[in-house]
């Protein structure tokens, strides 16, 4: 089946098999390595990827089911050659140590963000409670994504 | 892990879908949030040689308020409810359950109906349905029928929903201004199966008294779990923590949970017995508190 997807604002086409995980086809057919492959059972979180700016795990979600949606993967974050915020703020405050789970850290991050700028450490860990960091780094992760709220109200003041 | 090979249909209309289980039936599968159909077939426990994936149909993603129900579409999302309005003065069983439902992500994908019509014993949708009261809309070439969750849910894994038909929607009947509900749910890590699970729900006369009580059990037994005997003993009584103690008994009596890696049969029976007890007493704080 031929798939065409908007990824990191690019158009991507591919045929597939019906069977091919997202997780893959992102990985393998359009050979973008930022998405990571844990667990394979929709439990640690590390391929999560935004589907129309909605975080879901791309090991339990088919190629074929992201026709003509739109995907966000880290590789998408950065704009214009810059980190965005989400990425400088993983780097400023140390958000990672082996840095498996970041790149789905930092998409969960950034569609939190998005639909609540000024989060509390709770809602935090709320956000990321379907995300695994072996290293458990998760103190770290949580002041991320607070220095990455503070960097981005400064950006567009209220 | 990979799933077999299937073909794979995304139609857009209703019709189209409709067409297809009749034309298919057992040997296609409705596609939904696919948060535990995608798991099962890559784990090759389930193996349809086609999926129906209805993520494409209009007009399912809706959750309404109307006639004395709450109605939710088949492709509303877990998390949908979660942020639902609506959901929050409409049954208070539901809004307390949807949080609990898996992990934030899992959320953003799975749905409700999928959920009851998938009806894993370990669900935590149908114990909800079967302590508050709902009806299950299905649909086929054939017209419509409307089923009583207590009819739809049959056996572990297996409902009155045909190869033919399509779940459409849960109507969940809404708490009054005079009703409380509750969900508790012990877990060992978020996303993880209930290790227990305990739906309440109570609705008080204008004297204050029980008018009609709903518990059910996730986890704990072959399916999602009913406690009648606790119901009936609850209604028309005055509400007191030592009715609520022994609704609790009566729960942990009529569970029948497995000796695992989540705890020790036990451990779970009594766990039932608490949070029967914590679950009443929640909903009856919200039943004389009004619409909180």
């Amino acid at each position: 089946m031929n798939v065409t997807v908007n990824i990191n604002g690019a158009e991507r086409s591919a045929d597939v098999e019906p069977r091919l995980l997202l997780t893959d086809f992102i990985r393998g057919t359009l050979g973008l390595t930022g998405t990571h492959m844990g667990c394979d059972t929709t439990s640690c979180g590390v391929c999560t990827v935004l589907l129309d700016g909605v975080p879901v795990k791309s090991c339990t979600v088919f190629a074929v089911q992201a026709n003509g949606r739109s995907i966000t993967t880290v590789e998408g974050l950065k704009q214009n050659g810059q980190l965005s915020a989400m990425q400088q703020a993983f780097h400023q405050e140390h958000g990672l140590q082996c840095g498996f789970c970041t790149p789905a850290m930092m998409l969960v991050g950034t569609a939190l963000l998005e639909e609540n700028p000024d989060p509390t450490d709770d809602e935090i860990r709320w956000a990321i409670s379907g995300n695994l960091c072996r290293c458990t780094g998760y103190m770290n992760i949580i002041k991320s994504i607070q220095a990455a709220a503070a960097m981005k109200s400064e950006e567009v003041p209220a | 892990m990979y799933p077999s090979k299937f073909d794979y249909l995304a139609p857009t209309t209703l019709d189209e879908a409709l067409g297809v289980l009749a034309a298919k039936g057992p040997a296609i599968k409705v596609l939904a949030g696919g948060q535990s159909l995608v798991p099962m077939m890559k784990l090759r426990l389930a193996n349809p040689p086609a999926l129906l994936d209805i993520n494409r149909l209009p007009g399912l993603d809706f959750i309404e308020d109307s006639n004395g129900h709450l109605r939710i579409g088949a492709l509303v999302r877990h998390n949908d409810v979660v942020k639902s309005d609506a959901v929050k003065t409409a049954n208070h069983t539901v809004a307390a359950a949807a949080p609990w439902v898996s992990d934030p992500i899992v959320r953003n994908l799975g749905t409700v109906c999928g959920s009851l019509a998938h009806h894993d014993p370990e669900g935590d949708w149908a114990s909800v349905m079967l302590a508050t009261g709902a009806e299950v809309v299905l649909k086929s070439t054939q017209g419509e029928r409307v089923l009583p969750i207590t009819d739809f849910c049959v056996d572990m894994f297996q409902t009155l929903c045909r190869p033919d038909e399509l779940v459409t929607e849960v109507r969940v009947k809404k708490h009054s201004a005079r009703g409380g509900g509750d969900y508790q749910k012990l877990e060992r890590k978020v996303g993880d199966y209930a290790t227990v699970g305990v739906a309440t729900s109570i609705e008080l006369d204008e004297h204050g008294r029980i008018a009609s009580a709903g518990i059910a059990l996730t986890s704990v037994y072959a399916h999602n779990l009913k406690v009648a005997d606790a119901e009936i003993l609850l209604k028309g009584k005055q509400p007191s923590a030592e009715l609520f103690q022994e609704a609790g008994a009566i729960a942990g009596a009529a569970c029948d949970p497995a000796d695992d890696h989540r705890g020790s049969a036990a451990y779970k029976r009594h766990v039932v017995g608490v949070f029967t007890e914590r679950g009443l007493t929640r909903s009856l704080e919200i039943a004389q508190g009004g619409q909180s």
